[in-house]
């Protein structure tokens, strides 16, 4: 998809501090709204960036406040695209253990991850795993 | 007893019901004291059965569905019972995708989960 095919293009970058990502998912699920996306599509894009976003200031960069968060994302009225990249050592998310098997219904981790790739069409990780990069294609059905 | 701040508690029979104050529950610190709000009810209080109603919650991280879990645990261990009720279909989706429904006892209502309890 060319650049100017996109409604909204935006690019910042954060300090590993909680709460620090809050802005920008406001100022993202805004332009969302602004583009008719519906309020099912939202909570999914809501879920995809509270995830990634925390996990970069938390498990990335380890609430390292020097260490920062970069993110960018493109909007338009049937697609999402989102890219979250910490300064950590990354991780490898296939050796997350599979938080929906039976035996690790009650360990701690990977709900987040399982979330991210429920409600998004497609999500990739790079080589060492410190960026995740993600896209939701709206429905045909749905689309204005 | 201390104040609570993060959930509202009454009693209906033999069962404690908690609703939540935020709708939106995803602050870490905020997560932390509804945590510890929660084990109050089974390691201080005592309480023997516990309903969770989630009329009022209408968007909650995975940081929070940990937090549920470790309640779950700690329910189990003082032989107490846990439900839960009156989940929005966008909440129960994130239990259903993470199946935590088959973790948890979930009710349409909380008439249809004290019938039980």
């Amino acid at each position: 998809m060319s650049e100017k095919a996109w409604s909204w293009i935006d690019h910042t970058t954060f300090p590993s501090r909680r709460g620090a990502h809050e802005p920008f998912m406001r100022q993202v699920l805004a332009q969302l709204t602004a583009l008719g996306w519906s309020n099912s599509d939202l909570f999914g894009i809501e879920m995809a960036l509270e995830e990634s976003l925390t996990n970069a200031i938390r498990h990335g960069n380890r609430l390292d406040e020097s260490k920062q968060v970069v993110a960018e994302c493109k909007a338009a009225p049937d697609r999402f695209w989102l890219r979250v990249e910490d300064q950590g050592p990354g991780f490898k998310p296939q050796h997350v253990p599979d938080c929906t098997a039976d035996e690790n219904l009650q360990c701690c981790g990977g709900r987040g991850l399982a979330l991210i790739k429920a409600y998004m069409t497609r999500v990739d990780y790079n080589d060492c795993g410190n960026c995740v990069t993600m896209e939701k294609v709206r429905a045909a059905a749905e689309a204005p | 007893m201390a104040k609570l701040r993060r959930i509202k508690v009454s009693e209906s029979g033999q069962v404690s019901v908690v609703t939540f104050v935020d709708s939106k529950i995803i602050d870490e610190a905020e997560i932390q004291e509804m945590g510890q709000e929660l084990y109050d009810l089974v390691e201080r209080d005592s309480r023997k059965k516990i309903l969770l109603n989630f009329a009022n919650v209408e968007f909650l991280s995975s940081a929070a569905l940990g937090k549920l879990i470790g309640f779950d645990k700690r329910v189990k261990q003082h032989a107490a019972q846990l439900m839960l009720s009156n989940i929005r279909p966008e909440i129960y989706e994130v239990f259903a995708i993470t199946k935590l429904t088959k973790l948890f006892q979930i009710k349409d209502d909380e008439a249809d989960a004290l019938a039980v309890l």
